[in-house]
This record gives C-alpha cells, structure tokens and sequence, in this order.
C-alpha cells in the first residue's frame, strides 16, 4: 500500500526525532547534513527505490549509493524504518565491535558501498549504471552528494564520464544546504553554478524544494530521461529544528541536555499538530 | 658481444643466462595483454577499465577483438577505480588498468576504500611499474605502491617475475573473489620455470638451493638474483632463490627458512627499500627470532638517479653483478 504525502510528511518528523536521538545517545553524528537529506531518503525508500530487505541481494534491485556518507544517521533511520534491520540496533552507533559506525559499511543491511571519503560515491553509481545498460536490466543508479562534497575533483571526472556515456538510468542528487563545516559552500571555495556545471557535462539537471515531499516525489520518479541526471535539491542544513537550521556548527554538532530536550519537544509538538491535521 | 642499448642485462650477465640455459621471452606485458584477451574472450563478464592506457597497456588488440568489454574512461585514474568497483559491484569480473605510478598514488583512496575496504574483488593492474619508465623521470615511477598498498588491509600483492608467472597470476585472480593488485613492467625478460611449475598466490617459488646465501627477490629482479647465484657458485658459494611472487600475503615459512638455514639473506625489490619486500621479510626474520646478515637491496631513500631503467638497476645493484657483491659483503 503506498504512502500518502501525509504518511511521508508524518514520517520526516519522526525521522527528525530518531536520528536526534541516535546522536545524543553515540555523543558523534552529522547532525545538520542528516537533517537536511532526510526527505530525500524518505521519499526515495518510501516512493521510489525498488528495493526492499527481501530484494536487496537481485541484481535488478534499483541502487542508492549515500556518497556523503557523513549523513549516515538518517540513512540508518529510514533503512531501519523499512526492515533491513531492528531499530534497536541503532541504539549501538559509534559503539565498540558496532557495525554501525559514523559512515556506511556493507556490514550494515541495505548499504550498497562503503562511504565516508567524499567523492566517490559518483564514480561508483557510474559503474553500476554502466553495468545495468551492459547486462539489459532496468534498475536506476541513485546517488547523493553534498553541495560541499562536489569541491572533489574525482566527483567531475565521474560527471564527465556519465555524460560521454550518456548514461540515463543514473540520478545524482545534491543537497544542496549551501553549508559546511567551516560556514558557507560559496563562501569557503565558490563551486557554483552548480546546475550549469553539470548541464556543461551533458546532463539533465532540475532544480527541486529538497523538503517537498510532492516536489521530491516529481523529480525523483519522472522517468524516461534521455541523459544522466542531476537534481539540484535545495535545502536548509539542520531543517527541522529550529535553532540548528542553517546554522554551521550543527554540521557535526552533538546536542547539550537542554538543546536535546528542546529538539525533541520541537519536533514532538510538530508531529502532534500534523497528526492533528486530517 | 654487448648488449643492446638500453638491456638490463650486462653482456657478462647474458653469458651467465646462457650458461644455464635460460631463453629470452618477452615482456610480460605482452604477456598480460594476451592472456586477459584470452580471459575475456570466455568470458563476456570480463571486462577492462582504462583511463587512456590502452596503447601502454598493449591493450589495443584486445579493443580491436573485443570492443564491448573494454570501458574507457579517459586520463581519470580515480574515476577508473571508483567505476572497477561499481561494476565489480554487479558481478563483472573487471581489471582496472593504468600505470602503476599514477593508479596507486592519485587513486590510492579510491583502492583503499572503493575496492579493499568495501571488498570488490577488483583486480587493479599496475602497468610499467617501478623504474619501467626510466628516463621519464620520477613522475613516472612507481617506488611507493608496494608500502602503501601492504598497509592497506584485504588487498593481496602480486608481483610476477617472468610470462610464466604473469599468465598464471591473471588466471588465477581472475577466479577470486578477493581485490588483488598485479605489477609488472615491459622489458623484455629470461623465462625462469617451466611451464609445468606450481603457481600459488602466497606461495613462493624456490628457482634455486643453496645454504650460504638466500635471495629473496620480487618481480623482475628475480632473474637478476639467479644469475647473481649462479655467479657466486663459481666462488664456492651456494645461494637459494626464492621468487616471492606475493609481497602480500608474504609466505613467512619461505622467509624464515631462509633465515634459518642460510647464512645471509639479501632481499632484492624493484621499489623503495622502505616499505616493501625488504623490510616485510626483515620484520618476519626478526620476530621469528633469526638474525641472518640481512641486505635489503631496491631504490634508497633519495632522488632517484636519471637515467633508463638499465640505468637505474645498475645504479643501485640491482644486477648480477650488483647482487653478488652485496651477497660477498655479507658473508666475507
């Protein structure tokens, strides 16, 4: 049964709160970038991705590769959310023999590549998508990258490569939150246009609210494409808490006491008034 | 008689090679080359990833016969691995080819996390390494890839010395499931077993026996480290030969044998002394309690000097005639 926007609007909130909670209890996340691309990963595992704990080993499977993988807390949480493992094992983040560490591991159900390292997560979707096209099979190659990660050459020598092939069963989505650690991306080394930088690639690029839930859901399903493509998803790092939004720190930012119990309550009082709205 | 230019054999050297019998084969790149068209040609999952590096690869023919199991990808070294383990990743069997010096410096991350860490079995194919590139300078060579890759863990090492070893070497990685990394360069080079000998990656093979000396050589000094052998003979000096095809895993029983039963070792690798053969088989050495005299013969720690890969080996001993003097000094 699919999801209603509601659904998935109603599920975002709750993700807010979990990968919130995960972090206080490990004391280390990404907090801010994790807040930030969890709509995305929302509707992607709930709309999109033709991926499922039964289906994760078939080779058709459609692939999500998180190339920012500092933002692992909110891939936990939804690969958690859609049964690849008990959420309770997310309790055991950073912790001593966890499989659950800062970054994906394929030690973890559900993660197609080991992450961490910025910059490669495209390189390696170019070679799943090229390997798709090979053997006939119709799954998509879905990545994420962040606004900052794209400083990375390695990123543009896969975009140069997925436009000469013209690979059109790749996605690469950028959150684009505009933020990193040490402040702003334009600020720190300017990598904008970043819509006319991959259209320079021969890429399709669209340009996307990375917080609407329908809008997401519009890009992220619209398909045939005749090129690779890349989405511009416009976001706010921290989204959802109001005193880490667009704030740098929060990038990798661990709540006090008081500032957990003011996210939570925060987030607590959202989901009571969206529920609250038939 | 005198060598062609440019051999990294000394004419004295090729009389001893003639001596026992040893017949020239070719490069084993060429070697490479044909084997994994042979490879491939069984096998459509087989497929080679380059960044520009057909033509150094010898690669040509295979994209000629072949066209569809060869990507290119362009002068991208990091792309090329990051993509190897995206395929690699969907079950083709895939060979990353590039020259040594720039795969495993610009795109050591991507081996390092896109294929050891994550275990893709990619099989990450390092052409013209060491000093192959002579006079291109130190651009060009590659004298760092064995430490940085021993270091690196679920990543097996494999330097073959001859064509025999080169052809066993690509057939048998091309059935593991484990990343591999394969060096070699593209002189000519003697054969040194028959064609019936036991290849086994973590297994060396003894060419030679002998108790005074034990060479321990990787890779295309082997052939050196025989003829330095056969050198000291006729000084009343018998010196075993141990081709140690796999830096990693090292096969620490060939080591310790050695060690145990002969009165020096010396250690011979076309690579920087720190970091590679030398020093791994020192640490085993020592720590199972054996302190042969130990000479570790490869490029020091300076700026290299200039010249053709000839040149270069001469330089630094890494000859017969280099090797049985190290061998002399040690056991006077």
């Amino acid at each position: 049964m699919p999801l209603s926007d509601r659904q998935l609007a109603l599920n975002s909130i709750r993700y807010r709160r979990r990968i919130i909670e995960i972090i206080k209890r490990a004391g280390a996340g990404h907090t801010g970038g994790s807040l930030s691309c969890v709509d995305i990963l929302n509707v992607l595992y709930n709309r999109v991705l033709r991926v499922s704990p039964d289906t994760f080993n078939s080779p058709d499977r459609d692939r999500y590769i998180q190339s920012k993988g500092h933002s692992v807390e909110a891939l936990f949480v939804v690969l958690a959310d859609r049964g690849f493992f008990p959420d309770a094992q997310l309790e055991t983040l950073c912790q001593y023999k966890s499989h659950f560490v800062g970054h994906p591991t394929r030690k973890v159900p559900g993660i197609e590549q080991n992450t961490g390292a910025l910059g490669h997560g495209l390189s390696f979707g170019v070679g799943a998508a090229i390997a798709g096209k090979r053997d006939g099979r119709d799954y998509g190659v879905f990545t994420l990258l962040g606004d900052g990660e794209l400083a990375e050459g390695s990123n543009w020598e896969a975009a140069m490569a997925a436009g000469h092939y013209g690979l059109d069963n790749l996605v690469a989505i950028v959150d684009h939150n505009t933020l990193q650690i040490t402040g702003r991306t334009r600020e720190v080394c300017c990598n904008e246009p970043l819509d006319e930088k991959f259209r320079a690639f021969k890429w399709e690029v669209r340009t996307v609210d990375g917080h609407s839930i329908p809008a997401l859901s519009e890009v992220l399903t619209a398909r045939p494409h005749r090129r690779p493509v890349a989405i511009i998803a416009n976001t706010i790092k921290g989204k959802g808490v109001s005193f880490m939004e667009d704030v740098a720190k929060w990038h990798h930012g661990v709540p006090t006491d008081g500032e957990y119990a003011a996210a939570t309550k925060e987030l607590d009082q959202m989901l009571a008034q969206a529920e609250a709205r038939a | 008689m005198s060598a062609p230019a440019g051999s990294i054999f000394s004419p004295a050297a090729r009389e001893v090679a003639s001596r026992l019998g040893l017949t020239m084969g070719r490069a084993n790149l060429d070697e490479f080359a044909d084997a994994l068209l042979a490879l491939a040609r069984a096998d459509r999952d087989v497929l080679v990833v380059t960044s520009d590096s057909r033509g150094s690869g010898k690669l040509g023919p295979f994209g000629q016969a072949l066209a569809d199991q060869i990507v290119e990808l362009g002068i991208a070294e990091q792309n090329l691995v990051g993509v190897a383990a995206g395929l690699a990743s969907c079950g083709k069997r895939v060979f990353a080819v590039s020259p040594a010096c720039f795969l495993t410096a610009r795109a050591l991350e991507q081996i390092k996390n896109d294929v050891a860490y994550s275990d893709h079995p990619v099989k990450v194919i390092g052409i013209s390494a060491g000093v192959s590139y002579g006079a291109l300078g130190s651009t060009h060579h590659s004298l760092h890839d064995l430490a940085a890759l021993r270091a690196i863990h679920n990543i097996d090492l494999v330097v073959p010395a001859d064509n025999f070893e080169t052809r066993k070497a690509i057939e048998t990685v091309a059935k593991t499931t484990k990343p591999v990394y394969l060096r070699f360069g593209k002189a000519p080079l003697y054969d040194l077993h028959a064609t019936h000998a036991r290849f086994q990656i973590g297994k060396a093979i003894t060419l030679r026996q002998g108790d005074d000396m034990a060479f321990i050589a990787t890779g295309e000094t082997v052939i050196h480290a025989l003829l330095a052998a056969e050198a000291l003979r006729e000084q009343g000096l018998s010196s075993r030969v141990i081709s140690m095809h796999t830096v990693k895993p090292l096969d620490a029983d060939a080591v310790v044998s050695a060690g145990r039963e002969c009165r020096a070792v010396v250690t011979v690798e076309e690579h920087s002394i720190f970091g590679g053969l030398g020093e791994a088989c020192a640490a085993v050495l020592l720590q199972a309690g054996h302190r042969p005299g130990l000479k570790i013969v490869g490029i020091p720690d300076e700026y290299t000097v200039t010249g053709s890969q000839a040149d270069i080996f001469r330089h630094y001993g890494i000859s017969m005639e280099g090797l049985a003097q190290a061998a002399m000094t040690l056991v006077k």
